[in-house]
């Protein structure tokens, strides 16, 4: 892996506006597989009554790590854009706790990325959420 | 239903307190910047354009992330309204007395499916929910996202959602 690519892989995160909003972190790069976390802050409060980060915040984690994987993807795709994405939501996240996503992007064709990923709090074998995705894959020199 | 000749002006009062209490009591609502249009009982949110929202700056376009955020905040302010309608127009909630401790407990997501149909532009974006089922426990919501025209589309979801318990 060239330091070319670990920086385009941190500016994925770094650069992207909302990404920054959330504070994102890119944790971990592999191969088609990345982690990404998100601190716990107030003002992602999605229920008053507990403090629980709203969903919306998780698929926003969700939707940028599974791109992170598609970027990271040996095909090494310019860019990439969500058709689909699905999450389901298994438990409330802890409150005051770093959620953090684990995508995997385990097939690509020409054209698509499918990717799936999962959230987690710091009681990582109870998963806070689960997503699967469809995601465009653009390349270099274009091409059909 | 109010009562025939209940001053308009109360009716408005009440139900934009109602509202305002639902969108303006959750902070990640106000964090996206999304505030809600209403006539009558529909509502049309709106997400207020901000740089904050784009994910790619080099197009640029909204985050699918904020894209997926912003129908799921949609669909549950429609979904919370729909469930306190009758509560609000017969007095029995009154939305001046919600508290941190004090909110109506909200339907909580079971799954969200987004089909991102084109790319969000840098600005304004509208989006209308409905709820196709509303059961006692489970409910299921349909919602779509425009930008300049509400007849191109350039999101919309399914979602499921777990009601908050009646005697809770």
């Amino acid at each position: 892996m060239t330091d070319d690519f670990n920086d385009r892989m941190a500016q994925f995160v770094q650069i992207l506006p909302h990404a920054r909003a959330l504070s994102l972190v890119l944790d971990e790069i592999g191969e088609g597989e990345v982690e990404v976390s998100m601190p716990y802050d107030e003002k992602l409060i999605g229920d008053p009554l507990t403090g629980v980060v709203h969903g919306g915040a998780v698929s926003a984690l969700m939707d940028t790590c599974c791109g992170a994987a598609v970027i990271s993807h040996p095909d090494r795709p310019t860019s990439t854009a969500t058709i689909d994405l699905r999450i389901d939501y298994m438990r409330a996240a802890t409150p005051n706790q770093r959620i953090s996503a684990r995508a995997t992007c385990y097939h690509m064709t020409r054209n698509v990325a499918f990717v799936r990923a999962v959230a987690m709090d710091e009681d990582r074998s109870r998963p806070v959420a689960t997503a699967t995705g469809a995601f465009t894959v653009e390349r270099a020199g274009g091409g059909t | 239903m109010a009562p025939r000749h209940e001053p308009v002006q109360i009716i408005k009062q009440r139900r934009d307190a109602m509202l305002s209490a639902l969108v303006h009591g959750v902070p990640y609502i106000r964090f996206l910047g999304i505030e809600v249009d209403r006539r009558g009982d529909e509502l049309t949110a709106v997400l207020n354009y901000d740089e904050k929202l784009i994910g790619n700056p080099s197009l640029p376009a909204l985050h699918g992330g904020v894209t997926a955020a912003f129908l799921e905040v949609t669909s549950i302010i429609q979904l919370s309204w729909s469930m306190l309608w009758d509560d609000m127009e017969s007095g029995k909630l009154d939305p001046t007395t919600f508290t941190t401790e004090n909110f109506p407990r909200l339907p909580k997501t079971i799954d969200f499916t987004v089909d991102y149909l084109r790319s969000g532009l840098p600005r304004d974006a509208y989006a209308r929910a409905r709820v196709n089922r509303s059961g006692r426990r489970y409910a299921s919501v349909h919602v779509e996202a425009w930008q300049d025209n509400r007849d191109r589309l350039f999101a919309q979801a399914t979602g499921h959602f777990l009601m908050p318990s009646q005697n809770g």
